[in-house]
């Protein structure tokens, strides 16, 4: 919402300056955008007279003029048609900078065509005033003097304040109703002008039918004829170009002010253009020219305002072409309706329209406003175009005033915790509009009736906020939180900690954490095994970000290929976030997933690259450090396609808790989603681990004994088929006894000279920690036996 | 007697100019082995007559341990030059070049990470929603009617529906996590939730993503001033130093009253000074939970009360820690991530510090 200083100042009496009025409305709940003053813009520019204009000697389109400014006598060269002598001009000196142009005028004086020009007379357009290029600003050398700011000579010299209106103050559309509550914070006084009730010369000629009453429940209307249309005078003219309006004829200019002066929306019809009775009615279907040039098709969800012939317009919204007002226009039609915001919206938003009058209407407009529009109206248009007026007509019926509040004074120190003065929270109401009946006991609740402007305030609560608005916040006293009572829980959840530590533990290794969009394009979300149509967005803010991700891989390794083609090869990078499986709250889960960008890394001590295994490494750091048992994990291949087949593997709890993919992706998923080379990756699903048992058990961990005895090592090779799990043999082994082999570890994996085709060696050392006393050589005899049967059923040859 | 000063004298000698351990060890045999010119002078004893056994003894048992004494002293000098000779020809460039693979964490995480040990230290806990939302959880729930204008005012990605079907939202803002947190749980609460929302919005301050705190508190007796209080411990803990704020009305469908809170700040070329200068920045939006949320959440308006509050986690973090434009968060550039990025083994705290 835009207005200007000195339109305020026609409400407020009040002698603040523009910092001043900016202040007030900030610590009011006014949140100003901006704040322009032309004057600033065109502090440059002054008045200056052409004393002499003589054509150029050497070009027939430019005079070259002597123009006598505050800066002395000047030559300035010229091409406009209507640079003559005998007019006063907009002059700027060397130097200056044009807003219409961007740019500075040299500091020198330049030659055109020979003759050396000392400066410029402007245009309007050149000022940023108008779009007049046909010719330089002329003014009358009578009127302004030299060395006047332009901006004080043609009247611009008033600020401009844009400010954001909140849904709940459709009144802030309204210059009045700014001027209620700054004065209501002590700025000044309210001094409102007050309408005058015109009394109607003859009967309201024009008849006016509602028969949607739900979409528009009154209709105010008023005929004033043998009126003459014209241009608007100055002073609306130049009200309405200072908040960037394009004045147009009296007859429209007028309920433009009205709008923008007391948020009452209007709309004159050229009566001579109406047939018959108006009237309000739902929309069948019926197409219409509009004012705004376009044209709409009114349905039966829409507000139509209609003649015998058929519709004219959309009431509230965009009034119709046939019966606009124009120069002809002698006898109009004032309406001032209320519409059902709901219906204004609903319309508007299908149809794609705004107006200033949607905008009110769909926000409420002060239904106390209807008789009053009309005679501010009226007497505008009888001043500046004369005629006389009808009686009023109100079609339907005005709806009621809104219901008072019952007001317990106590909820403003309950609820702020200012405890303010009885009279003081009575006077802030009665200064916003509100009336306040105090019962007969202070402590009895109050009866505050709410102004018909102020239809947002329905409760308590409601009134609290105007009284701590108008009092200032600023004076609100800052209480630190108090404690709760009792011992304090840490306040993480357990997922929250255990991702802490597996961010960290991914970092350690050396990818880098990255947080990217949780949409995707639905291709590349299919290659991911989503994409599904209910995960589609209906307004993507761009068509490859379309589609809720099943994934977080794909934008980390959309981010390594773009890395890799700027010339930074070997992404690594992970990422915790949401993925999502469906809709619903129980189908997004949380995932950590990372890859690195399979490209050798060139080193003095041998080169190397990640693969599968790097992604396995990452996938048992990540779950060992959120503290699951990596020890008891399966190992299995993943089901997602887009695993390389041979290389991937799934690491799970039992025969349904999977907590991690790990490998190579599938080249045909990479070159689906354009990335150049391999790529090993994991998804870890930290929310799968299972939840420590003894939540409230004691801290204090088992006793440890240790043992004064030494474990023995033994040595084993196995010869096994080559697509045979090297993770069989060894849990082969360790099942042997359970509890003499405290370990097993894999030392040697082989192929080659002495090993048959199709097989390989795995050579793996058991470790026997005895318990009770040193083992002896029968002892670990029977345990060697029992490895190698034990191994053997899973399909080992101990090799010879 | 001259026989043990004269052996003793041979001996050291050849002990002295053993150039091994090898020669110093013939040498030792041959003074001090079975046959060793010692022994056999000490198997001379057993023929001497007990007064010549009193002298002799003694001398020759000291001969034999002068002479193991040199020999000892000389091994060890000699193990050490052979240890210095071997040293000598182990050497590495020590100027070689050693791979530490560390990489970096999010600074949106960072900062999330530190409202939560902020708040935490003032009992708030972290709780968590769904970034897909129903319309009940983002608006009407919050006090947003339907068809409402303040609605508008986000700009909301829709879920494809089927005909009929009231289509979900991408959450605008983590204020459904209050409606969530006050259907389920008994009040006192007092929570923040961190996460990821979405406005179809994007330029240079806007990208369709970002991630929001909100902030709840719901206990009997809360009012106005403890969050005004609680705000602004928050930002001067979170910004390190004294931050001056401003705070001032404004409107939000689900708090009255609402209000919003500026800090003071000035730029210092392309930096951001917060806490110092003379121009505001509004930081973040909060109030009183509004009555109809209350009771949307089956709470007794009458006797509980409490405020909320959301802040923007991407700004904060932009303004705390120097990222020029927000766009760049999201990308994954490894250049942006190890210049922004946080050391992973930091642990913001409040006994260490945040950062």
């Amino acid at each position: 919402m835009k207005f200007t200083l000195s339109w305020l100042k026609e409400h407020l009496d009040t002698d603040a300056t523009i910092d001043e009025v900016v202040e007030a409305m900030t610590l009011a709940g006014l949140e100003v955008e901006e704040i322009e003053n032309p004057a600033e813009k065109l502090a440059d520019f002054t008045i200056a007279h052409v004393t002499h204009a003589e054509k150029h000697p050497d070009a027939d389109k430019l005079t070259v003029c002597t123009v006598e400014t505050h800066e002395g006598t000047k030559t300035i060269v010229c091409g406009a048609p209507n640079a003559r002598a005998g007019i006063a001009v907009a002059y700027a000196g060397l130097g200056t900078y044009i807003p219409g142009l961007d740019f500075s005028l040299d500091k020198k004086p330049r030659k055109i065509r020979g003759v050396e020009s000392f400066g410029m007379m402007c245009s309007t357009k050149e000022l940023e005033m108008g779009e007049d290029h046909d010719g330089i600003l002329e003014l009358d050398p009578a009127d302004h003097t030299i060395g006047t700011p332009i901006a004080e000579a043609v009247g611009m010299n008033d600020s401009v304040i844009d400010f954001e209106v909140t849904p709940n103050r459709p009144d802030w559309l309204g210059v009045n109703s700014i001027a209620r509550d700054l004065a209501a914070v002590g700025l000044g006084t309210l001094k409102t002008p007050e309408i005058k009730t015109i009394r109607g010369e003859f009967p309201c000629p024009q008849n006016v039918r509602i028969e949607s009453n739900e979409a528009c429940p009154a209709f105010a209307a008023r005929v004033v004829r043998g009126v003459k249309n014209r241009p608007s005078p100055k002073w609306l003219q130049d009200k309405l170009k200072a908040i960037g309006l394009r004045p147009i004829s009296a007859l429209v200019d007028i309920t433009n002010y009205v709008t923008y002066d007391r948020a009452r929306p209007l709309h004159f019809y050229d009566r001579a253009k109406v047939s018959g009775d108006i009237i309000v009615r739902m929309g069948k279907d019926e197409e219409f020219p509009a004012l705004d040039k376009s044209s709409y098709t009114a349905s039966e969800a829409d507000c139509a305002i209609c003649d015998e012939s058929g519709i004219l317009g959309l009431g509230g919204i965009v009034g119709g072409e046939t019966t606009g007002c124009g120069d002809d226009t002698t006898e109009i039609v004032i309406e001032a309706a209320y519409f059902d915001p709901l219906t204004i919206r609903r319309t508007a938003k299908r149809l794609g329209v705004n107006s200033d009058a949607k905008y009110r209407f769909e926000r409420g407009v002060d239904t106390g406003s209807l008789i009053s529009g009309v005679e501010q109206a009226t007497q505008l248009v009888l001043d500046i175009c004369g005629g006389e007026a009808s009686d009023i007509l109100v079609a339907g019926n005005i709806p009621a005033d809104p219901s008072d509040i019952e007001f317990d004074p106590a909820l403003n120190k309950r609820l702020t915790g200012m405890d303010l003065p009885a009279d003081e929270m009575k006077s802030i109401l009665e200064r916003l509009g509100f009336g306040v009946t105090i019962g007969p006991k202070t402590n009895d609740t109050w009866s505050v009736t709410v102004p018909s402007f102020r239809r947002d305030c329905t409760s308590g609560p409601d009134l609290v906020e105007e009284i701590a608005r108008i009092h200032g916040f600023h004076n609100l006293e800052a209480i630190s939180l108090p404690p709760l009572e009792g011992r304090r829980e840490p306040t993480a959840t357990l997922t929250q900690n255990r991702t802490r530590l597996a961010r960290r533990a991914l970092a350690q290794r050396g990818l880098s954490e990255s947080i990217t969009w949780s949409f995707v394009l639905q291709d590349h979300a299919k290659v991911f095994e989503g994409g599904a149509a209910n995960m589609l967005l209906d307004n993507p803010i761009s068509s490859d970000l379309d589609c809720m991700r099943p994934s977080a891989l794909i934008h980390l390794l959309l981010a390594g290929q773009r890395n890799a083609d700027k010339g930074y090869p070997g992404a690594a990078l992970f990422e915790l976030g949401p993925v999502y499986r469906g809709t619903e709250p129980q189908d997004q889960a949380l995932a950590l997933a990372g890859m690195r960008r399979i490209e050798t890394i060139r080193d003095w001590a041998g080169n190397s690259a990640p693969d599968a295994m790097s992604a396995k490494a990452d996938a048992i750091a990540a779950l060992s450090s959120m503290g699951a048992n990596i020890g008891n994990l399966q190992i299995t291949k993943p089901t997602g396609s887009y695993w390389h087949p041979g290389r991937s593997g799934r690491l799970q709890m039992g025969p349904k808790n999977i907590l991690a993919d790990f490998g190579e992706l599938h080249p045909a998923a990479l070159k689906a989603l354009g990335i150049e080379g391999r790529v090993a990756a994991f998804e870890v699903w930290p929310e799968n681990l299972p939840t420590p048992r003894k939540k409230n058990a004691s801290k204090a961990k088992g006793a440890l004994t240790l043992s004064d005895l030494m474990p023995v090592h033994k040595d084993f090779a196995f010869v096994v088929p080559e697509d045979m799990a090297a993770a069989n043999i060894i849990k082969a082994a360790k099942g042997a006894d359970k509890t003499l082999i405290t370990d097993v570890s894999l030392f040697d994996v082989y192929q080659g000279k002495g090993i048959e085709e199709g097989h390989k060696s795995l050579a793996i050392d058991v470790t026997l920690t005895p318990k009770d006393a040193t083992l002896t050589d029968k002892d670990i005899e029977a345990v060697m036996e029992k490895i190698i049967a034990g191994v053997t059923k899973a399909g080992g040859v101990l090799r010879g | 007697m001259t026989d043990i000063t004269s052996v003793k004298d041979k001996f050291a000698a050849e002990i002295a100019g053993a150039g091994d351990l090898i020669a110093l060890d013939d040498i030792r045999v041959a003074a001090l082995g079975k046959k060793g010119e010692v022994s056999m002078m000490m198997r001379g004893l057993g023929k001497m007559s007990p007064d010549e056994k009193k002298v002799m003894g003694p001398a020759l048992n000291g001969l034999k341990n002068d002479i193991a004494g040199l020999v000892e002293d000389r091994k060890a000098v000699l193990e050490l030059d052979a240890m210095n000779a071997a040293l000598a020809s182990e050497t590495m460039d020590m100027s070689l070049p050693v791979r530490i693979d560390m990489g970096t964490l999010h600074p949106v995480q960072q900062v999330m990470e530190e409202m939560a040990v902020i708040f935490s230290d003032m009992g708030f806990s972290v709780a968590e929603g769904p970034d897909i939302e129903d319309d009940f959880h983002n608006f009407t729930a919050l006090n947003f009617p339907p068809g409402h204008p303040a609605r508008d005012m986000h700009d909301t990605f829709f879920m494809s529906a089927e005909e009929g079907e009231e289509a979900k939202v991408l959450r605008t803002h983590t204020s459904p996590v209050q409606i969530r947190t006050m259907i389920n749980q008994e009040p006192p609460i007092r929570i923040i939730a961190p996460g990821r929302t979405y406005r179809c919005d994007s330029d240079q301050t806007h990208t369709p993503m970002f991630h929001q705190v909100e902030g709840l508190v719901i206990e009997k007796g809360i009012h106005m001033g403890h969050l005004k209080g609680v705000l602004m411990d928050f930002v001067s803990a979170f910004f390190e130093t004294d931050v001056d704020v401003q705070f001032r009305p404004h409107h939000f469908p689900f708090t009255e009253p609402s209000a919003e809170m500026d800090v003071r700040y000035e730029r210092d070329g392309a930096a951001i000074k917060i806490g110092q200068g003379e121009k505001w920045m509004e930081i973040l939006g909060c109030g009183m939970v509004h009555p109809n949320v209350l009771r949307s959440c089956g709470l007794d308006p009458d006797e509980y009360q409490g405020f909320a509050f959301g802040m923007g986690v991407d700004r904060l973090a932009m303004l705390k820690y120097g990222m020029p434009d927000l766009r760049d968060m999201f990308a994954g550039d490894t250049r942006w991530l190890g210049h922004y990025g946080f050391n992973p083994l930091l642990q913001a705290s409040l006994a260490n510090g945040l950062s």
